[in-house]
Protein backbone atom coordinates (compact mmCIF):
# COMPACT_ATOMS: atom_id res chain seq x y z
CA UNK A 1 0.00 0.00 0.00
CA UNK A 2 1.37 3.49 -0.72
CA UNK A 3 0.66 6.28 1.23
CA UNK A 4 -1.18 9.13 0.45
CA UNK A 5 -3.36 12.10 1.85
CA UNK A 6 -6.63 10.55 0.03
CA UNK A 7 -5.51 7.23 2.07
CA UNK A 8 -4.66 8.90 5.34
CA UNK A 9 -8.20 10.99 4.81
CA UNK A 10 -9.80 7.76 4.78
CA UNK A 11 -8.54 5.76 7.45
CA UNK A 12 -9.11 9.10 9.39
CA UNK A 13 -12.80 9.14 9.12
CA UNK A 14 -13.05 4.86 10.12
CA UNK A 15 -11.12 5.68 13.08
CA UNK A 16 -7.99 4.71 11.73
CA UNK A 17 -9.05 0.47 12.65
CA UNK A 18 -8.45 -0.15 9.02
CA UNK A 19 -4.35 0.18 8.54
CA UNK A 20 -2.95 -3.10 7.56
CA UNK A 21 0.63 -4.15 8.79
CA UNK A 22 3.13 -3.31 6.72
CA UNK A 23 5.54 -6.07 6.03
CA UNK A 24 4.24 -9.65 6.28
CA UNK A 25 5.80 -12.52 8.83
CA UNK A 26 6.56 -14.89 6.55
CA UNK A 27 7.94 -18.66 6.93
CA UNK A 28 11.52 -18.95 6.04
CA UNK A 29 11.58 -20.83 2.24
CA UNK A 30 14.35 -24.10 2.07
CA UNK A 31 16.92 -21.73 -0.29
CA UNK A 32 17.12 -18.13 -1.81
CA UNK A 33 19.09 -16.64 -4.29
CA UNK A 34 20.83 -14.19 -1.24
CA UNK A 35 20.35 -14.41 2.25
CA UNK A 36 21.29 -11.06 4.72
CA UNK A 37 22.55 -11.90 8.14
CA UNK A 38 20.72 -8.70 9.68
CA UNK A 39 17.88 -6.75 9.79
CA UNK A 40 19.06 -3.70 10.48
CA UNK A 41 19.52 -0.67 8.45
CA UNK A 42 22.10 -1.91 6.48
CA UNK A 43 20.79 -5.30 6.06
CA UNK A 44 17.00 -3.38 5.63
CA UNK A 45 18.51 -0.92 2.49
CA UNK A 46 20.51 -3.80 1.27
CA UNK A 47 17.52 -5.49 0.20
CA UNK A 48 15.92 -2.74 -0.90
CA UNK A 49 18.25 -1.57 -3.05
CA UNK A 50 18.99 -4.98 -4.66
CA UNK A 51 15.16 -5.13 -5.06
CA UNK A 52 14.88 -2.00 -6.51
CA UNK A 53 18.27 -0.91 -8.17
CA UNK A 54 19.27 -5.12 -9.33
CA UNK A 55 16.05 -6.76 -9.26
CA UNK A 56 17.34 -9.22 -7.16
CA UNK A 57 14.52 -10.43 -4.76
CA UNK A 58 14.30 -14.05 -4.12
CA UNK A 59 16.50 -12.06 -1.50
CA UNK A 60 15.41 -13.19 2.78
CA UNK A 61 16.71 -10.99 5.77
CA UNK A 62 16.89 -12.95 8.61
CA UNK A 63 17.47 -11.34 12.22
CA UNK A 64 18.15 -12.99 15.91
CA UNK A 65 15.59 -10.15 17.36
CA UNK A 66 12.42 -7.64 16.14
CA UNK A 67 13.16 -4.89 13.60
CA UNK A 68 14.65 -1.79 15.28
CA UNK A 69 16.17 -4.01 18.28
CA UNK A 70 19.58 -2.99 17.17
CA UNK A 71 21.65 -0.58 16.72
CA UNK A 72 19.39 1.30 14.28
CA UNK A 73 17.17 2.11 17.16
CA UNK A 74 20.12 2.86 19.68
CA UNK A 75 21.80 5.92 18.07
CA UNK A 76 21.77 9.84 18.02
CA UNK A 77 20.14 9.99 14.77
CA UNK A 78 23.01 12.24 13.03
CA UNK A 79 23.59 12.46 9.31
CA UNK A 80 26.21 14.47 7.90
CA UNK A 81 29.00 13.48 5.67
CA UNK A 82 31.92 15.77 6.91
CA UNK A 83 34.57 13.61 6.72
CA UNK A 84 38.29 14.24 5.18
CA UNK A 85 39.94 11.51 3.80
CA UNK A 86 39.43 11.18 0.19
CA UNK A 87 38.26 7.28 0.71
CA UNK A 88 35.88 8.08 2.82
CA UNK A 89 34.08 11.50 1.82
CA UNK A 90 32.47 10.50 -1.33
CA UNK A 91 30.79 7.91 0.19
CA UNK A 92 29.60 9.71 3.00
CA UNK A 93 28.36 12.14 0.35
CA UNK A 94 26.15 9.93 -1.41
CA UNK A 95 24.72 8.51 1.67
CA UNK A 96 23.60 12.68 2.54
CA UNK A 97 22.35 12.31 -0.83
CA UNK A 98 20.09 9.23 -0.59
CA UNK A 99 18.88 10.80 2.70
CA UNK A 100 17.72 13.70 0.96
CA UNK A 101 15.66 11.56 -1.51
CA UNK A 102 14.70 9.01 0.88
CA UNK A 103 11.06 9.96 2.04
CA UNK A 104 10.37 9.72 -1.72
CA UNK A 105 12.04 6.95 -2.73
CA UNK A 106 10.27 4.82 -0.04
CA UNK A 107 7.17 6.59 -0.16
CA UNK A 108 7.49 6.56 3.90
CA UNK A 109 7.71 9.51 6.32
CA UNK A 110 11.59 9.52 7.24
CA UNK A 111 11.38 12.70 9.49
CA UNK A 112 14.72 13.46 7.51
CA UNK A 113 15.82 17.01 9.18
CA UNK A 114 18.48 19.18 7.67
CA UNK A 115 18.71 21.14 10.31
CA UNK A 116 22.44 21.34 10.01
CA UNK A 117 25.83 20.51 12.17
CA UNK A 118 27.55 22.65 13.85
CA UNK A 119 31.35 21.57 15.17
CA UNK A 120 32.53 24.48 17.05
CA UNK A 121 36.46 24.98 17.67
CA UNK A 122 38.10 26.65 20.54
CA UNK A 123 41.92 27.34 19.06
CA UNK A 124 43.60 28.78 16.24
CA UNK A 125 45.07 25.28 15.37
CA UNK A 126 42.12 23.85 15.82
CA UNK A 127 40.38 26.72 13.17
CA UNK A 128 42.82 25.52 10.73
CA UNK A 129 41.99 22.13 11.34
CA UNK A 130 38.19 22.80 10.95
CA UNK A 131 39.27 24.67 7.30
CA UNK A 132 41.07 21.61 6.11
CA UNK A 133 38.54 19.54 6.78
CA UNK A 134 35.65 22.01 5.23
CA UNK A 135 37.83 22.42 2.20
CA UNK A 136 38.26 18.94 1.16
CA UNK A 137 34.50 18.56 1.79
CA UNK A 138 33.77 21.50 -0.40
CA UNK A 139 36.46 19.41 -3.02
CA UNK A 140 34.07 16.31 -2.87
CA UNK A 141 30.93 18.59 -4.26
CA UNK A 142 29.63 18.50 -0.27
CA UNK A 143 28.71 21.58 1.90
CA UNK A 144 30.39 23.33 4.44
CA UNK A 145 30.83 27.22 6.11
CA UNK A 146 33.42 28.04 7.91
CA UNK A 147 31.64 30.45 11.21
CA UNK A 148 32.99 32.80 13.04
CA UNK A 149 32.09 33.75 16.94
CA UNK A 150 29.41 35.83 16.09
CA UNK A 151 28.41 34.15 13.17
CA UNK A 152 28.05 30.74 16.14
CA UNK A 153 26.20 33.18 18.66
CA UNK A 154 23.48 33.55 16.28
CA UNK A 155 22.57 29.99 15.84
CA UNK A 156 23.19 28.83 19.15
CA UNK A 157 23.18 32.05 21.64
CA UNK A 158 22.94 30.22 25.32
CA UNK A 159 26.19 28.04 24.60
CA UNK A 160 29.21 28.92 26.59
CA UNK A 161 31.86 31.24 24.61
CA UNK A 162 33.61 33.00 27.16
CA UNK A 163 34.86 29.59 28.91
CA UNK A 164 38.24 30.15 30.43
CA UNK A 165 39.35 27.14 29.26
CA UNK A 166 37.69 26.25 25.99
CA UNK A 167 36.76 29.47 24.74
CA UNK A 168 34.21 29.11 21.25
CA UNK A 169 36.53 30.83 18.62
CA UNK A 170 33.95 29.52 15.34
CA UNK A 171 32.12 26.69 13.87
CA UNK A 172 32.37 24.47 10.89
CA UNK A 173 29.18 24.36 9.43
CA UNK A 174 27.22 21.47 7.39
CA UNK A 175 24.10 22.65 6.40
CA UNK A 176 22.95 19.88 4.63
CA UNK A 177 23.80 17.69 7.55
CA UNK A 178 21.05 16.75 10.23
CA UNK A 179 19.06 13.93 11.71
CA UNK A 180 16.65 11.63 10.79
CA UNK A 181 14.14 9.12 12.47
CA UNK A 182 15.96 6.04 12.94
CA UNK A 183 12.84 3.89 13.52
CA UNK A 184 11.09 5.01 10.53
CA UNK A 185 13.87 4.43 9.05
CA UNK A 186 13.96 0.65 9.81
CA UNK A 187 9.99 0.76 9.00
CA UNK A 188 10.53 2.41 5.51
CA UNK A 189 13.43 -0.04 4.45
CA UNK A 190 11.59 -3.04 5.79
CA UNK A 191 8.04 -2.18 4.58
CA UNK A 192 9.74 -1.79 1.02
CA UNK A 193 11.92 -4.56 0.32
CA UNK A 194 8.84 -6.22 1.78
CA UNK A 195 6.64 -4.85 -1.21
CA UNK A 196 9.10 -5.35 -3.76
CA UNK A 197 9.31 -9.35 -2.39
CA UNK A 198 11.87 -9.53 0.24
CA UNK A 199 11.06 -12.09 2.97
CA UNK A 200 11.95 -10.23 6.20
CA UNK A 201 12.48 -13.11 8.60
CA UNK A 202 12.42 -11.93 12.18
CA UNK A 203 13.65 -13.82 15.72
CA UNK A 204 15.73 -16.05 12.83
CA UNK A 205 19.15 -15.74 14.96
CA UNK A 206 22.59 -17.32 12.22
CA UNK A 207 23.65 -20.18 14.35
CA UNK A 208 26.51 -21.11 11.96
CA UNK A 209 27.02 -21.53 8.23
CA UNK A 210 27.30 -24.66 5.90
CA UNK A 211 30.73 -23.93 3.88
CA UNK A 212 32.10 -26.76 1.33
CA UNK A 213 35.15 -26.52 -1.03
CA UNK A 214 35.47 -22.79 -0.02
CA UNK A 215 32.16 -21.83 -1.01
CA UNK A 216 28.64 -21.11 0.88
CA UNK A 217 25.79 -23.43 0.80
CA UNK A 218 23.70 -21.58 2.94
CA UNK A 219 23.03 -20.25 7.10
CA UNK A 220 21.93 -22.59 9.65
CA UNK A 221 19.21 -20.41 11.86
CA UNK A 222 17.05 -21.27 14.40
CA UNK A 223 14.31 -21.88 12.55
CA UNK A 224 16.51 -24.43 10.43
CA UNK A 225 18.97 -24.64 7.20
CA UNK A 226 18.30 -21.56 4.72
CA UNK A 227 19.92 -22.57 1.56
CA UNK A 228 21.60 -19.39 -0.20
CA UNK A 229 23.99 -18.80 -3.21
CA UNK A 230 24.66 -15.54 -1.54
CA UNK A 231 25.09 -14.87 2.43
CA UNK A 232 25.72 -11.43 2.91
CA UNK A 233 26.62 -10.34 6.71
CA UNK A 234 25.47 -7.19 7.55
CA UNK A 235 26.05 -7.56 11.62
CA UNK A 236 27.82 -4.86 12.89
CA UNK A 237 28.87 -4.86 16.72
CA UNK A 238 28.19 -8.25 16.22
CA UNK A 239 30.88 -8.97 13.44
CA UNK A 240 33.42 -10.82 15.17
CA UNK A 241 30.81 -13.73 17.02
CA UNK A 242 28.98 -13.96 13.28
CA UNK A 243 31.75 -14.33 11.27
CA UNK A 244 33.87 -16.62 13.65
CA UNK A 245 31.05 -19.23 12.98
CA UNK A 246 32.51 -18.93 8.98
CA UNK A 247 35.90 -18.89 10.39
CA UNK A 248 37.05 -15.30 10.00
CA UNK A 249 39.40 -13.03 12.23
CA UNK A 250 38.88 -9.95 11.79
CA UNK A 251 40.22 -6.44 12.22
CA UNK A 252 37.67 -5.43 14.64
CA UNK A 253 36.92 -5.13 18.60
CA UNK A 254 33.31 -4.64 19.82
CA UNK A 255 32.75 -2.12 21.94
CA UNK A 256 30.12 -0.17 23.62
CA UNK A 257 28.67 3.52 23.25
CA UNK A 258 26.28 4.75 25.32
CA UNK A 259 23.51 7.02 24.64
CA UNK A 260 21.26 10.20 26.62
CA UNK A 261 17.95 11.91 26.57
CA UNK A 262 16.76 14.24 29.22
CA UNK A 263 13.21 15.40 30.06
CA UNK A 264 11.51 17.36 27.08
CA UNK A 265 11.96 21.09 27.20
CA UNK A 266 10.63 24.15 25.28
CA UNK A 267 12.71 24.59 21.65
CA UNK A 268 16.36 25.28 22.84
CA UNK A 269 18.69 23.83 20.26
CA UNK A 270 17.56 23.63 16.41
CA UNK A 271 20.73 22.38 15.17
CA UNK A 272 23.32 19.62 15.82
CA UNK A 273 26.21 20.82 17.79
CA UNK A 274 29.84 18.94 18.93
CA UNK A 275 31.74 20.26 21.10
CA UNK A 276 35.24 20.53 19.88
CA UNK A 277 37.47 20.33 23.26
CA UNK A 278 35.85 17.19 24.24
CA UNK A 279 33.42 14.38 22.86
CA UNK A 280 30.18 15.76 23.10
CA UNK A 281 26.79 16.07 20.55
CA UNK A 282 23.87 16.89 21.10
CA UNK A 283 20.60 17.63 19.30
CA UNK A 284 17.11 18.12 20.40
CA UNK A 285 14.34 15.91 19.20
CA UNK A 286 10.57 16.50 18.37
CA UNK A 287 9.39 15.64 22.05
CA UNK A 288 11.85 18.16 23.04
CA UNK A 289 14.13 15.92 24.74
CA UNK A 290 17.90 16.41 24.68
CA UNK A 291 19.58 13.80 22.55
CA UNK A 292 23.40 13.44 23.31
CA UNK A 293 26.20 11.59 23.86
CA UNK A 294 30.09 11.41 23.69
CA UNK A 295 33.01 8.85 23.53
CA UNK A 296 32.90 5.36 23.27
CA UNK A 297 33.30 2.94 26.92
CA UNK A 298 36.88 1.53 25.68
CA UNK A 299 36.97 -1.62 26.52
CA UNK A 300 35.67 -4.90 24.39
CA UNK A 301 32.54 -5.32 24.96
CA UNK A 302 28.83 -7.14 24.15
CA UNK A 303 26.93 -5.92 27.13
CA UNK A 304 24.69 -3.20 25.25
CA UNK A 305 25.11 -1.19 28.47
CA UNK A 306 28.45 0.80 29.93
CA UNK A 307 29.70 2.68 32.81
CA UNK A 308 29.78 5.83 35.09
CA UNK A 309 33.36 6.88 33.62
CA UNK A 310 31.88 7.31 29.74
CA UNK A 311 28.54 8.88 31.83
CA UNK A 312 31.14 11.62 33.48
CA UNK A 313 33.00 12.63 30.55
CA UNK A 314 30.02 12.68 28.64
CA UNK A 315 28.43 15.06 31.38
CA UNK A 316 31.06 17.59 31.47
CA UNK A 317 31.53 17.72 28.13
CA UNK A 318 28.57 19.10 27.91
CA UNK A 319 28.49 21.33 30.86
CA UNK A 320 31.43 23.29 29.55
CA UNK A 321 29.79 23.90 26.24
CA UNK A 322 26.40 24.07 27.16
CA UNK A 323 25.97 25.19 31.27
CA UNK A 324 22.36 26.08 30.44
CA UNK A 325 21.42 22.54 30.43
CA UNK A 326 23.20 21.69 33.93
CA UNK A 327 19.59 21.51 35.85
CA UNK A 328 17.99 19.14 33.07
CA UNK A 329 17.12 15.56 34.36
CA UNK A 330 18.51 13.04 32.35
CA UNK A 331 15.39 10.38 31.29
CA UNK A 332 17.38 7.74 29.65
CA UNK A 333 20.76 5.76 28.76
CA UNK A 334 21.23 3.05 26.97
CA UNK A 335 23.96 2.01 25.01
CA UNK A 336 24.91 0.10 21.49
CA UNK A 337 27.63 -2.09 20.18
CA UNK A 338 29.93 -1.27 17.80
CA UNK A 339 32.28 -2.42 15.42
CA UNK A 340 35.40 -0.86 15.92
CA UNK A 341 37.74 -1.60 13.31
CA UNK A 342 41.54 -1.05 13.35
CA UNK A 343 41.69 1.87 11.59
CA UNK A 344 38.56 3.41 12.29
CA UNK A 345 36.84 2.86 8.50
CA UNK A 346 34.56 0.52 7.60
CA UNK A 347 34.80 -2.99 6.00
CA UNK A 348 32.76 -3.60 2.62
CA UNK A 349 34.38 -6.66 0.88
CA UNK A 350 34.25 -10.32 -0.38
CA UNK A 351 35.53 -13.06 2.31
CA UNK A 352 37.57 -15.92 1.70
CA UNK A 353 34.66 -17.94 1.58
CA UNK A 354 33.74 -17.87 -2.02
CA UNK A 355 29.88 -16.36 -1.70
CA UNK A 356 30.33 -15.33 1.23
CA UNK A 357 29.91 -10.86 1.60
CA UNK A 358 30.57 -8.55 4.61
CA UNK A 359 29.57 -5.42 5.94
CA UNK A 360 30.63 -4.00 9.34
CA UNK A 361 33.85 -2.01 11.42
CA UNK A 362 31.13 1.05 10.79
CA UNK A 363 33.29 2.22 14.44
CA UNK A 364 30.66 4.55 15.76
CA UNK A 365 29.17 5.89 12.43
CA UNK A 366 26.70 3.75 10.68
CA UNK A 367 23.43 4.97 10.72
CA UNK A 368 24.76 7.84 8.74
CA UNK A 369 26.12 5.43 6.64
CA UNK A 370 22.65 3.53 6.12
CA UNK A 371 21.45 4.32 2.96
CA UNK A 372 24.71 4.09 0.64
CA UNK A 373 25.54 1.02 2.66
CA UNK A 374 22.53 -0.92 1.76
CA UNK A 375 23.79 1.14 -2.32
CA UNK A 376 26.95 -0.05 -2.60
CA UNK A 377 26.54 -3.68 -0.73
CA UNK A 378 23.66 -4.18 -2.73
CA UNK A 379 25.99 -3.31 -5.98
CA UNK A 380 29.01 -5.17 -4.72
CA UNK A 381 26.55 -8.52 -4.07
CA UNK A 382 24.73 -8.12 -7.29
CA UNK A 383 28.07 -7.44 -9.87
CA UNK A 384 30.85 -8.94 -7.68
CA UNK A 385 32.40 -5.51 -8.11
CA UNK A 386 33.14 -2.63 -5.41
CA UNK A 387 30.81 0.37 -6.35
CA UNK A 388 33.09 3.07 -6.74
CA UNK A 389 32.46 4.91 -3.57
CA UNK A 390 33.41 1.91 -1.74
CA UNK A 391 36.55 0.28 -3.06
CA UNK A 392 38.86 1.46 -0.85
CA UNK A 393 36.56 -0.42 1.89
CA UNK A 394 38.89 -3.47 1.58
CA UNK A 395 39.87 -6.32 4.21
CA UNK A 396 43.55 -6.31 2.73
CA UNK A 397 44.29 -2.89 3.31
CA UNK A 398 45.31 -3.81 6.60
CA UNK A 399 48.24 -5.86 4.76
CA UNK A 400 48.91 -3.78 2.08
CA UNK A 401 49.24 -0.09 4.63
CA UNK A 402 46.37 1.54 2.77
CA UNK A 403 44.34 1.83 5.58
CA UNK A 404 41.83 5.15 6.54
CA UNK A 405 42.71 6.84 9.32
CA UNK A 406 40.74 10.23 9.56
CA UNK A 407 42.27 10.24 13.05
CA UNK A 408 46.37 9.24 12.29
CA UNK A 409 45.84 6.88 15.88
CA UNK A 410 46.94 4.03 14.53
CA UNK A 411 45.92 0.43 15.07
CA UNK A 412 43.98 1.30 18.30
CA UNK A 413 40.02 0.91 17.81
CA UNK A 414 39.23 2.68 21.47
CA UNK A 415 40.98 5.81 20.10
CA UNK A 416 39.42 5.97 16.99
CA UNK B 1 33.36 -2.04 36.68
CA UNK B 2 35.79 -2.20 39.33
CA UNK B 3 39.22 -4.06 38.48
CA UNK B 4 41.37 -5.49 41.94
CA UNK B 5 44.59 -4.07 41.69
CA UNK B 6 47.02 -6.69 43.13
CA UNK B 7 49.27 -3.62 44.72
CA UNK B 8 46.52 -1.01 45.02
CA UNK B 9 43.20 -3.52 45.81
CA UNK B 10 39.80 -2.82 44.18
CA UNK B 11 40.09 0.61 42.43
CA UNK B 12 37.48 2.56 40.34
CA UNK B 13 37.30 1.53 36.24
CA UNK B 14 38.93 5.22 35.48
CA UNK B 15 41.83 4.67 36.76
CA UNK B 16 43.15 1.99 34.38
CA UNK B 17 43.37 2.32 30.44
CA UNK B 18 42.54 -0.08 28.32
CA UNK B 19 45.16 -1.64 25.87
CA UNK B 20 43.40 -4.47 24.01
CA UNK B 21 44.00 -8.44 23.54
CA UNK B 22 46.60 -9.86 25.77
CA UNK B 23 46.66 -13.28 23.82
CA UNK B 24 48.73 -11.23 20.72
CA UNK B 25 52.29 -12.65 19.89
CA UNK B 26 54.56 -10.62 18.34
CA UNK B 27 56.50 -12.19 15.54
CA UNK B 28 59.86 -12.68 16.65
CA UNK B 29 61.97 -11.08 13.50
CA UNK B 30 61.53 -8.80 10.85
CA UNK B 31 62.11 -10.88 8.11
CA UNK B 32 60.23 -10.99 4.86
CA UNK B 33 58.25 -13.77 5.70
CA UNK B 34 56.62 -12.96 8.75
CA UNK B 35 54.54 -10.24 6.90
CA UNK B 36 51.44 -12.40 7.67
CA UNK B 37 52.13 -12.61 11.20
CA UNK B 38 52.87 -9.03 11.77
CA UNK B 39 49.30 -8.14 9.81
CA UNK B 40 48.14 -10.91 12.39
CA UNK B 41 49.60 -9.43 15.27
CA UNK B 42 48.48 -5.89 14.40
CA UNK B 43 45.23 -5.85 12.77
CA UNK B 44 43.47 -9.22 13.78
CA UNK B 45 41.35 -9.92 16.74
CA UNK B 46 39.32 -12.93 17.97
CA UNK B 47 36.82 -10.43 19.62
CA UNK B 48 35.45 -13.39 21.91
CA UNK B 49 31.68 -13.00 23.45
CA UNK B 50 32.58 -14.48 26.78
CA UNK B 51 35.69 -14.35 28.77
CA UNK B 52 38.62 -12.08 27.43
CA UNK B 53 42.13 -11.81 28.35
CA UNK B 54 42.95 -8.11 28.09
CA UNK B 55 45.98 -5.35 29.14
CA UNK B 56 45.55 -2.56 31.29
CA UNK B 57 47.55 -0.26 32.70
CA UNK B 58 46.60 1.06 35.85
CA UNK B 59 48.22 4.92 35.47
CA UNK B 60 46.00 6.36 38.09
CA UNK B 61 47.50 4.13 40.53
CA UNK B 62 50.73 2.01 40.92
CA UNK B 63 51.65 2.23 36.89
CA UNK B 64 51.43 -1.41 36.50
CA UNK B 65 49.80 -3.40 33.53
CA UNK B 66 47.97 -5.76 34.47
CA UNK B 67 46.25 -8.90 32.39
CA UNK B 68 42.73 -9.09 33.50
CA UNK B 69 40.22 -11.90 32.37
CA UNK B 70 37.21 -10.58 31.82
CA UNK B 71 33.77 -11.42 30.28
CA UNK B 72 32.75 -9.38 27.29
CA UNK B 73 29.20 -10.14 27.99
CA UNK B 74 28.71 -9.39 31.44
CA UNK B 75 31.59 -7.15 32.03
CA UNK B 76 32.58 -9.52 35.04
CA UNK B 77 36.19 -9.54 36.40
CA UNK B 78 37.49 -13.01 36.35
CA UNK B 79 41.00 -12.67 37.07
CA UNK B 80 44.06 -10.15 37.46
CA UNK B 81 47.70 -10.58 36.92
CA UNK B 82 50.86 -9.02 36.46
CA UNK B 83 51.46 -8.64 32.95
CA UNK B 84 54.67 -9.60 33.22
CA UNK B 85 55.42 -13.04 34.49
CA UNK B 86 56.93 -13.76 37.52
CA UNK B 87 56.36 -10.80 38.72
Amino acid sequence: MRYSIASLVANALTGNRNWKPVWREPEPKPAYDVVIVGGGGHGLATAHYLAKEHGITNVAVIDKSYLGSGNVGRNTTIVRSNYLLPENEPFYEWSMKLWEGLEQDLNYNTMVSQRGVLNVFHSDGQRDAFVRRGNAMLLHGADAQLLDREQVRTLVPFIDFDNARFPVRGGLLQPRGGTVRHDAVIWGYARSADTLGVDIIQNCAATGFRIENGRILGVETERGFIGAKTVALSVAGSSGRVAQMAGLRLPVESHALQAFVTEGIKPLLDTVITFGAGHFYCSQSDKGGLVFGGDIEGYNSYAQRGNLPAVEDVAEGGMALMPAIGRLRILRSWAGLLDMSMDGSPIMDHTPVEGLYFNGGWCYGGFKATPAAGWCFAHLIATGQPHPHATAYRFDRFGTGRVIDEKGVGAQPNLH
Amino acid sequence: MRITCPYCGERALDEFTYRGDATVKRPDSLDENTAEAWVDYVYLRDNPAGPHKELWHHGAGCHAWLEVTRDTVTHEILDVAFARKGC
